[in-house]
């Protein structure tokens, strides 16, 4: 799926990932990654997992997912987040994201052009991002669709790119 | 056309002459590590074999030794899995250190390299000539082909200029990069390589070409990366697996931008919390008398020779102050026994500090020293981020190891150069 419509949840800049999945919690092994989502932003915005809904969406400011190297992308996965937009991104967490298949898209200006709970609809694919409820438009950079993350992405992830070429070696 | 030393590498590693940034290109990896935990990918991708087993460096550094059943039975199936995929550089606690610290000690980065590794300090090894980054859901792919897929960044560049004071003055590595966050900002580097160069470069130790590198990854950097000179050369000296293949930028390559930042009579600098760019000279903030309750000497960014150096020279006879605990704990084993060789333990000791073995546990709130609330740390480590170090409700100061043992003595934060 590469079209998102849904509600929209407003971060800042500099959000990084030791606020989307504090330390304390994501290195008890064993844990859930549902229930290690429950923490997600509990440092700066205590309780806005608990009020996610399945298919909201993300817009942020600059530099979103920066810091640690952990898996972040999961917890928004976990949540039912539909796709996180930002002005930029660090390179790890868009990494990170693509490689399990989960939704991102940098849109330079997107975090002027949405208010919390509007609602958004983007093309990951184009890069089209439309703010429904001011009927702001504008269009962010979507991948080159022969560059190697988005075929990763289209293949559902990393995991399912490297296990379909190891049946073909197979084969 | 020129090319710069990220494009010189990838195009290496990719088999092509020449690479544009911007392009994208599948490279081989020279080496990776198998990080505690990160075996459980192996397991999730059904990985069978490895791409080298040798070429693949195992340690756990990050909560050495585990603090819980949950993080023992990790380790349990870690070792099994070292095992099983014959890998025979294995560093079990006790010959062990923190990732960043093993790759150079024990030779596995050579100039020219192309490393990829999880945890996100793996740009240290840019201070050796090597193009390395990190990566953390592709690490079963790397481990298993000993290959990825990169966009070549674009590359800028830092040049230093002036005198540069160093560990004799109490102004290092630490306070150029945190002043290069604060005066540039955590986006400048975002997706670049980040070259750095000038004569102050090559008067640095390379301890402190080390944590500019390592904190590349704080201004977003993709890439951290330093010329090979002779002092790089010489550090790696009989260590080195794989012969070097410096590799340095064209006259003619392209830079988005060159930055000129001069050291002269620069104060040290910290950063204050939430974030690492939040950096300050020092001097601003002694009037403050900002009191701290625990302060840290250690990590990978500061837990080497030259920066346990300084802070013995100003604990030497001294004592923490009494409402202080400063905990010391070196980036390896290896460290750990060059510290106390070289009686510097011992001066630690006097001056009531606690010291560790070597792990990162301090630096991200894992175990030895959380922070509970209301608490105010100075730490020698690379991120204040808010909770990073335990309670949400304490605040992280970063700075340089002499400047954290002189707010050790004082009990505030205070200017090392008062020491001097």
């Amino acid at each position: 799926m590469t079209i998102f419509k849904g509600k929209v949840w407003k971060f800042g800049d500099n959000i990084n990932t030791d606020l989307m999945m504090p330390g304390s919690q994501f290195l008890q092994p064993g844990i859930s990654e549902k229930e290690a989502a429950r923490h997600c932003m509990s440092a700066n915005r205590p309780g806005w997992a608990e009020q996610v809904e399945e298919g909201d969406i993300v817009i942020a400011g600059h530099n979103w997912g920066c810091g640690s190297s952990r898996p972040a992308a999961r917890m928004f996965k976990a949540l039912g987040i539909g796709i996180i937009v930002a002005d930029s991104m660090s390179r790890l967490f868009f990494r990170n994201a693509v490689n399990i298949g989960f939704p991102v898209l940098i849109c330079p200006g997107c975090s002027e052009a949405f208010n919390e709970g509007d609602q958004a609809n983007v093309n990951m694919e184009t890069g089209e991002v439309e703010n429904l409820t001011t009927n702001i438009a504008l269009q962010g950079e979507a991948l080159p669709s022969d560059s190697p993350p988005a075929q990763i992405f289209r293949a559902g992830g990393l995991k399912k790119l490297f296990q379909k070429e190891l049946a073909e070696k197979k084969v | 056309m020129g090319m710069t030393m990220a494009e010189k590498v990838l195009a290496e590693h990719s088999g092509k002459k020449e690479v544009n940034a911007g392009q994208y290109v599948w490279a081989h990896i020279d080496g990776t590590a198998l990080l505690g935990g990160s075996h459980r990918r192996l397991e999730e991708y059904g990985v069978e074999k490895l791409f080298n087993p040798d070429r693949v460096y195992a340690v756990e550094d990050h909560l050495a030794p585990p603090p819980t059943v949950g993080a023992a039975n990790t380790m349990v199936e870690m070792r099994r899995a070292v095992k099983k995929f014959g890998i025979k550089n294995f560093f079990e606690y006790g010959r062990h250190g923190i990732l960043h610290e093993i790759f150079p000690q024990y030779g596995y980065v050579s100039p020219g390299d192309l490393i990829v590794s999880v945890d996100s300090h793996t740009t240290s090894y840019g201070c050796f000539n090597a193009a390395s980054c990190p990566i953390n859901e592709e690490a079963a792919y790397v481990l298993a082909k000993g290959r990825l897929w990169f966009r070549v960044p674009p590359s800028i560049k830092f040049v230093l200029t002036g005198e540069y004071p160093g560990p004799e003055k109490f102004v290092v590595g630490k306070d150029i990069i945190l002043r290069i966050a604060a005066e540039y900002g955590t986006e400048v580097g975002l997706y670049k390589s980040v070259e750095f160069e000038g004569p102050v470069v090559h008067q640095m130790s390379i301890d402190s070409r080390f944590t500019i590198a390592n904190m590349g990854v704080e201004i977003g950097a993709k890439f951290a990366i330093f010329p090979c000179d002779d002092k790089t050369l010489k550090y790696l000296e009989g260590k080195m697996k794989r012969p070097p293949r410096p590799v340095s930028a064209d006259p003619d390559a392209v830079y988005e931008t060159v930055y000129h930042l001069n050291v002269t009579d620069m104060p040290p600098y910290i950063a204050r919390p939430h974030d690492p760019s939040n950096g300050v000279p020092v001097t601003k903030v002694e009037a403050e008398k900002i009191k701290v309750d625990q302060a840290f000497i250690g990590s990978c960014t500061n837990g080497r020779m030259e920066d346990f150096r300084m802070a013995a020279k100003i604990l030497k006879g001294r004592k923490v102050h009494p409402d202080v605990r400063l905990i010391v704990s070196p980036a390896s084993q290896l460290i750990w026994q060059d510290c106390l060789k070289e009686g510097l333990w011992d001066i630690f000791a006097e001056a009531e500090a606690l010291i560790t073995h070597s792990t990162c546990g301090p630096c991200f709130g894992g175990h030895l020293g959380l922070l509970g609330d209301g608490e105010v740390s100075i730490s020698s480590t690379n991120r204040n981020f808010q909770g990073r170090q335990g309670s949400p409700k304490a605040f992280v100061y970063l700075a340089n190891p002499a400047t954290v043992a002189a707010s050790a003595i004082e009990g505030y934060i205070t200017d090392p150069r008062e020491f001097l």
